[in-house]
């Protein structure tokens, strides 16, 4: 009844092919955002801004670039941490030897950085696919970690090997390292959040995202009909890095404010791997969505125990929340694929005969 | 002349090193043959298997009786993942698959530990711990343990050759892995050669985690361990026994040799990658591996 496709006349070009099409959706999406920069910051305390939101969004933006790697372009990568990792210490070398740099421009050049490693890990998927992509992908992930673990540029030399993020400020406040205020921390990756969210949207429904799209797929067809595997696969793992890399930096700088490879393991890019199967292959919401889901399921449970005060020892809850994990990937891969995005996309469907059904 | 013997000292080790992630790499290979599906778990497997057989033991029970019960156990899973997990997947691509084991994995390695605990279980089945020295005044040193985890993976692959060759059940399996379809259409259940072909993977798995487990004891890094079965594997190529064996004699050799010849170049530890590296540069030029089948793609 309130929500509905019919009735909505575009008069212009623009109007056809606007983001959102649907007034409804206009507004949710605004007033979403909205709700997030102006009443969030000051209604959440210390612990639900910085340490359930603010992570939750920079998982998000990792989760969008592999989204877009795996979701929308069909590369299965298993190397996600390692390009995180490549964003975070490039991030700090650029941050602690070109000072007077801003930060958001250190970050994106972080992201930069991630990119190229990811292009030049993305090479073999030209003659390489599936599972032994997969693999290949191990080989980033090992390799890069190693690589920072062992050279000593990329900490600076320093002696304890782990170096604090940085304190730096926009417009004369903190945004990064351990003294900075988590609100200031909070709507500072919030914008990257959505500034990458926006351009994420506008990049799959163009041109690019359509041949990502195609080679996904069938890439045979695809290049049959004049898309060149080589650009459009190498320029969905530079894309992809570039989230995942600007995601690492913001992780390093904003959330544990050291730069460290172990906060990269493989463990961590298996979890986004997750978050991008549950919130659904292939789309942007569901990036967001499973993000949330996957970082928070772990904290719901461990709040669970402790409301309830179960008998169960800390390490228990960690086997369980392995088990509901798995258990949940393949309740989710067979009951529904598309995931988390899937299901809001019928509570849509849902939504146009609300609340006057036939 | 003493180095020459140190080359080899590292060559063979590295070797014996390789039939062990070879082992893995079997029980990869098995499942893919027979079903297409590109088992994740199977490195959990490995640990969930040899944290069975370490859980029963350490109650008291006879190591024969340990092994059956473990078996039985690896059986019953097989069946469990059949039936909850296989069986809704079907006709669905192979990379939903593959994810579906991830899942699959993470539940097993959660179960596991959370009926076992996550300490480290020493294990000694009694595997001769002793090292030979041969060549001129001792030159060459052969760990007894390496040589006998050889024998015994060598003797796997032997047996299980034979088990596809020239028994009816070994013949449907290759058929089944031929074409999903024919296979049925003369009358092969499907849904239960999947059971079998998975206990048999678990069954590798067992004798791969107690072999795993003897040496560095039954612990969580164990399926870590076991993911260098995946270079393994693509070395060798995914459809292949053969390949998994030489995959891993070269992977293992590959690996030490590089750890003490190039390694302390770039400060060490280059054993954790050194395996996916070299199986990537391979792939691209020979993506199907060494023994694989070429893939022949259609629109």
């Amino acid at each position: 009844m309130f929500y509905r496709e019919a009735g909505i006349f575009k008069t212009s070009y623009a109007s056809d092919q606007a983001l959102f099409r649907i007034p409804l959706d206009r507004l949710f999406v605004i007033g979403v955002v909205a709700a997030a920069y102006l009443v969030v910051p000051f209604v959440g305390d210390q612990y639900w801004l910085g340490s359930i939101l603010l992570p939750s969004l920079i998982l998000s933006i990792a989760a969008l670039g592999l989204n877009i790697l795996t979701g929308y372009c069909g590369q299965v990568s298993l190397g996600t941490g390692a390009f995180m990792a490549a964003g975070a210490f490039m991030a700090y070398k650029f941050a602690s030897n070109i000072t007077w740099l801003p930060i958001p421009v250190v970050i994106v050049l972080g992201g930069l950085c991630a990119a190229a490693i990811g292009v030049a890990f993305g090479l073999p998927s030209l003659r390489i696919k599936g599972f032994y992509l997969a693999v290949t992908t191990l080989a980033a992930q090992f390799f890069l970690l190693w690589l920072f673990q062992k050279i000593p540029w990329f900490v600076n030399y320093s002696i304890a090997g782990v170096p604090t993020a940085p304190p730096r400020e926009i417009f004369g406040i903190l945004v990064t390292g351990a003294e900075a205020s988590p609100a200031a921390r909070y709507l500072f990756v919030l914008t990257f959040a959505v500034v990458l969210a926006l351009v994420a949207a506008n990049l799959v429904r163009g041109r690019i995202g359509r041949t990502w799209m195609a080679i996904r797929d069938m890439d045979i067809a695809a290049e049959l009909i004049g898309i060149k595997p080589l650009n459009t696969k190498l320029s969905a793992f530079a894309v992809s890095s570039f989230y995942c890399g600007v995601a690492g930096a913001l992780w390093s700088f904003c959330y544990i404010n050291t730069v460290e490879a172990s906060a990269f393991d493989i463990f961590r890019s298996f979890m986004v791997l997750f978050m991008v199967i549950v919130g659904g292959l292939g789309s942007i919401l569901g990036s967001f969505l499973g993000a949330f889901f996957i970082f928070l399921l772990p904290i719901g449970l461990n709040n669970a125990v402790t409301t309830f005060g179960l008998p169960i020892a800390t390490e228990t809850i960690t086997y369980i929340e392995f088990m509901v994990f798995g258990a949940l990937i393949v309740f989710f891969l067979i009951v529904e694929p598309h995931g988390l995005a899937r299901l809001w996309q019928i509570v849509k469907e849902k939504l146009r005969l609300w609340p006057f059904p036939y | 002349m003493s180095e020459l013997w140190f080359f080899f000292e590292v060559l063979l080790s590295g070797m014996f090193a390789g039939t062990m992630y070879s082992l893995v790499a079997l029980g990869f290979v098995l499942i893919f043959k027979a079903s297409g599906v590109f088992n994740f778990a199977q490195g959990t497997m490995v640990l969930f298997a040899a944290l069975c057989f370490v859980g029963f033991l350490e109650m008291g029970l006879p190591m024969v009786v340990a092994a059956l019960i473990a078996i039985a156990i690896m059986v019953a899973w097989a069946f469990t993942v059949e039936r909850l997990v296989l069986r809704h997947l079907v006709n669905q691509e192979p990379i939903i698959l593959f994810m579906a084991t991830i899942g699959v994995s993470f539940f097993l390695e959660g179960f596991g530990e959370f009926i076992w605990g996550g300490d480290v279980h020493p294990l000694n089945v009694g595997i001769p711990d002793d090292a030979w020295f041969v060549g001129p005044d001792g030159a060459m040193m052969i760990q007894q343990f390496d040589l006998s985890a050889a024998v015994i993976a060598g003797l796997l692959v032997t047996v299980l050759a034979l088990f596809f060759h020239y028994t009816r059940i070994g013949r449907a399996l290759r058929a089944v892995a031929d074409d999903h379809q024919a296979a049925l259409s003369v009358g092969i259940p499907l849904n239960q050669i999947w059971v079998i072909v998975w206990s048999v993977a678990g069954f590798v798995a067992l004798v791969a985690g107690i072999i795993w487990g003897s040496r560095l004891g039954v612990q969580f890094s164990l399926s870590i361990v076991a993911l260098k079965a995946l270079p393994v594997l693509i070395l060798g190529g995914f459809t292949s026994v053969p390949g998994a064996i030489v995959g891993g004699l070269i992977i293992g050799a590959g690996e030490k040799l590089a750890e003490i010849y190039i390694g302390p170049f770039f400060g060490g530890a280059i054993e954790e990658w050194f395996a996916y590296v070299l199986a990537m540069f391979f792939l691209l030029f020979r993506p199907q591996g060494l023994f694989g089948e070429r893939i022949i793609e259609r629109v």
